[in-house]
């Protein structure tokens, strides 16, 4: 176990590393960074006396251990809008994000795990069509539009709920129902596939040859073991819930490191940009790492394959 | 985003245990998926010959004429079917000039990373070992990691444009491709032929290029496929995030952002795009459910 969590951990850390260096390269592949942060009206003197601050004008090899150097010390530079270490804006913006992340994928796995296994349980009844149109029309809709709708319907037809920005509980619903609907198409199609995997095993039909109630075997027997795909996929979906969270803030006015992200891309904030990756990057390289751990704890068998 | 999914968000779950039953035999050819086929037809026609389709310029502003509804609507005319922008750019012709900017970006991208992935893939499942293993980390560290945000700093760095988007996607979607592709080579890699050409003589090149690429087209076709209405998605989504072809130019994503402020007074402004993208991306995935089920079953959890 401990080699398991050893190995595991200086994988996250290569990982990590290569994500520092695409981060690094880009920005210099592509002409000088200086460029990127220079407004267009800029002089020549300027363009000098940035390279000269930034260190710019120093050999690469110089400017790379700079730059890591200075990610270990929590130093990612200077966001050019806001004139803030960037480090500092996203821990201050990430608790938004903290309280939002969750509820959705709450949400998603409430909605989805039963959806799923009754579509499963049902096979080939208006249940099962019922779910698998819905999966069909959800992979289909894209989320920001579906959060502008939303907003249309309830916030500015009905006037039911609050379109923007944070506040009370009311403000949550909204931007929950994006985010989850993001997942749930897709968790839904994996726990239907995998409880009628499940169904045809040997174990379950000795459960039903024993003459336990179809409540026992479906909820004990069958479902248990078809959640272990979706724990598998964990890390999957947490991928895809940083990605949705950029488009729900963004849609949302949401004040949190989506949204971060989505005003780093629009005012072409390099350094913002490049730190928000990177300390995104830490938490879903941690949170897969943490997940990986827990389940060959769980699992004995993940720890040697 | 990107509901990144295409066809489905994952890159591997566990085989369908109807798979086999459920496909459809080969007589089924006459069920084609008929609404999906039109959607798709009309898409097509109307990216080839936008120029003929649309009745004023994408680009044409024309400030007297501005936020018009649709003509349904009061208000509305005949002369802006589906009424006007802000800039009083008519939204049909903008929809339909759109329709090609996402079709290009979608063959190209598509074409890059798929290729790119095939050939991963078949390198991994081939060679197998340790450059298999190595291989196989990058896809899954790429797979679980929101590769959109690698997509978002090179819009930022490279600055946005078609080849930008085009790199964009590639890195988002290759490793679906080679995961996939990979699973298939260690099948045909075991597989007589393979063995015999190998004590004939053939160079690994070879052996990859001629025997196990033909062997591994029917599922990169039917991946190519699904993957269509994702690609189109994630085009959308990053044209939505700013970061993809820049205006002027109309691209579905990016109407849809433009008339996110607007949508209290103008609500034609980010619906009508967003349907279009809606019913494209609906009509490309059961067309691609209906070529996999036909030509590669197996696939059927991909």
């Amino acid at each position: 176990m401990q080699r398991f969590i050893a190995r595991r951990v200086a994988q996250s850390l290569g990982v990590l590393v290569v994500l520092a260096l695409v981060v690094f390269a880009l920005a210099r592949v592509t002409g000088n960074p200086a460029d990127l942060l220079l407004p267009e009206d800029a002089t020549r003197d300027d363009r000098e006396h940035l390279l000269k601050a930034l260190g710019l004008d120093r050999p690469l090899h110089e400017q790379l251990v700079k730059f890591l150097s200075g990610a270990l010390h929590g130093d990612l530079g200077t966001s050019i809008r806001y004139r803030r270490p960037a480090v500092e804006l996203f821990m201050e913006r990430l608790p938004n994000t903290l309280t939002l992340v969750p509820l959705a994928l709450i949400s998603a796995v409430v909605i989805a795990i039963p959806l799923g296994l009754l579509a499963a349980v049902y096979r080939g009844t208006i249940i099962d069509r019922l779910s698998g149109a819905i999966a069909v029309l959800g992979i289909a809709t894209p989320s920001f539009w579906l959060g502008i709708i939303l907003i249309y319907v309830f916030s500015i037809q009905l006037g039911w709920l609050p379109s923007a920005r944070m506040g009370g509980p009311a403000h949550y619903i909204l931007p929950t129902i994006t985010l989850a609907a993001f997942l749930v198409a897709g968790m839904m199609r994996l726990v239907r596939s995998s409880v009628l995997e499940i169904l045809d095993t040997e174990y379950v039909k000795l459960a039903r040859i024993k003459g336990l109630s179809q409540t026992v075997v479906i909820w004990k027997h069958c479902l248990r073991n078809a959640l272990i795909p979706v724990v598998t996929l964990f890390g999957v979906f947490f991928a895809l819930l940083v990605t949705g969270a950029i488009v729900t803030e963004t849609v949302f006015a949401w004040p949190g490191v989506g949204r971060l992200t989505y005003e780093a891309v629009i005012f072409r904030d390099y350094p913002l940009l490049q730190a928000v990756i990177l300390m995104k990057g830490i938490i879903v390289l941690g949170v897969n790492l943490g997940v990986d751990i827990l389940y060959a704890y769980l699992d004995p068998r993940v720890r040697y394959a | 985003m990107a509901r990144l999914e295409g066809h489905l968000p994952f890159p591997a779950a566990p085989a369908d245990a109807d798979a086999a039953e459920d496909v459809a035999p080969r007589s089924d050819f006459g069920r084609l998926p008929w609404t999906a086929f039109v959607i798709i037809a009309v898409m097509v026609v109307v990216a080839v010959f936008a120029p003929l389709i649309a009745p004023h310029s994408p680009t044409e502003q024309s400030l007297p004429d501005k936020l018009k509804p649709p003509a349904w609507q009061e208000g509305g005319s005949a002369k802006h079917l589906l009424g006007t922008d802000l800039l009083g750019r008519d939204l049909f012709s903008r929809l339909v000039y759109g329709a090609r900017v996402s079709l290009t970006v979608a063959a190209f991208a598509l074409l890059s990373g798929g290729l790119i992935g095939l050939a991963i893939g078949i390198i991994a499942g081939y060679l197998g070992g340790r450059v298999d293993s190595v291989l196989m980390r990058v896809v899954d560290a790429t797979l679980t990691f929101p590769t959109i945000l690698i997509a978002l700093l090179l819009a930022v760095s490279l600055g946005a444009g078609l080849r930008t988007i085009v790199i964009a996607i590639t890195v988002i979607i290759w490793a679906r491709f080679a995961r996939v592709v990979r699973g298939e080579v260690l099948g045909v890699r075991a597989r007589d032929f393979v063995s015999l050409a190998r004590v004939h003589g053939c160079s690994s090149f070879r052996i990859m290029l001629v025997h196990i690429v033909p062997n591994v087209m029917n599922t990169f076709m039917v991946l190519l496929t699904l993957h269509i209405g994702f690609v189109i998605i994630v085009e959308a989504s990053l044209s939505f995030l700013g970061a993809g072809i820049p205006p002027p130019t109309p691209s579905w994503g990016q109407m849809v952002a433009d008339g996110r402020s607007h949508i209290a007074s103008a609500w034609w402004l980010s619906v009508m795009p967003g349907a279009a993208i809606m019913l494209v991306v609906l009509a490309f995935n059961l067309f691609g459910d209906w070529l996999r089920d036909w030509l590669d079953p197996r696939l059927r959890q991909v």
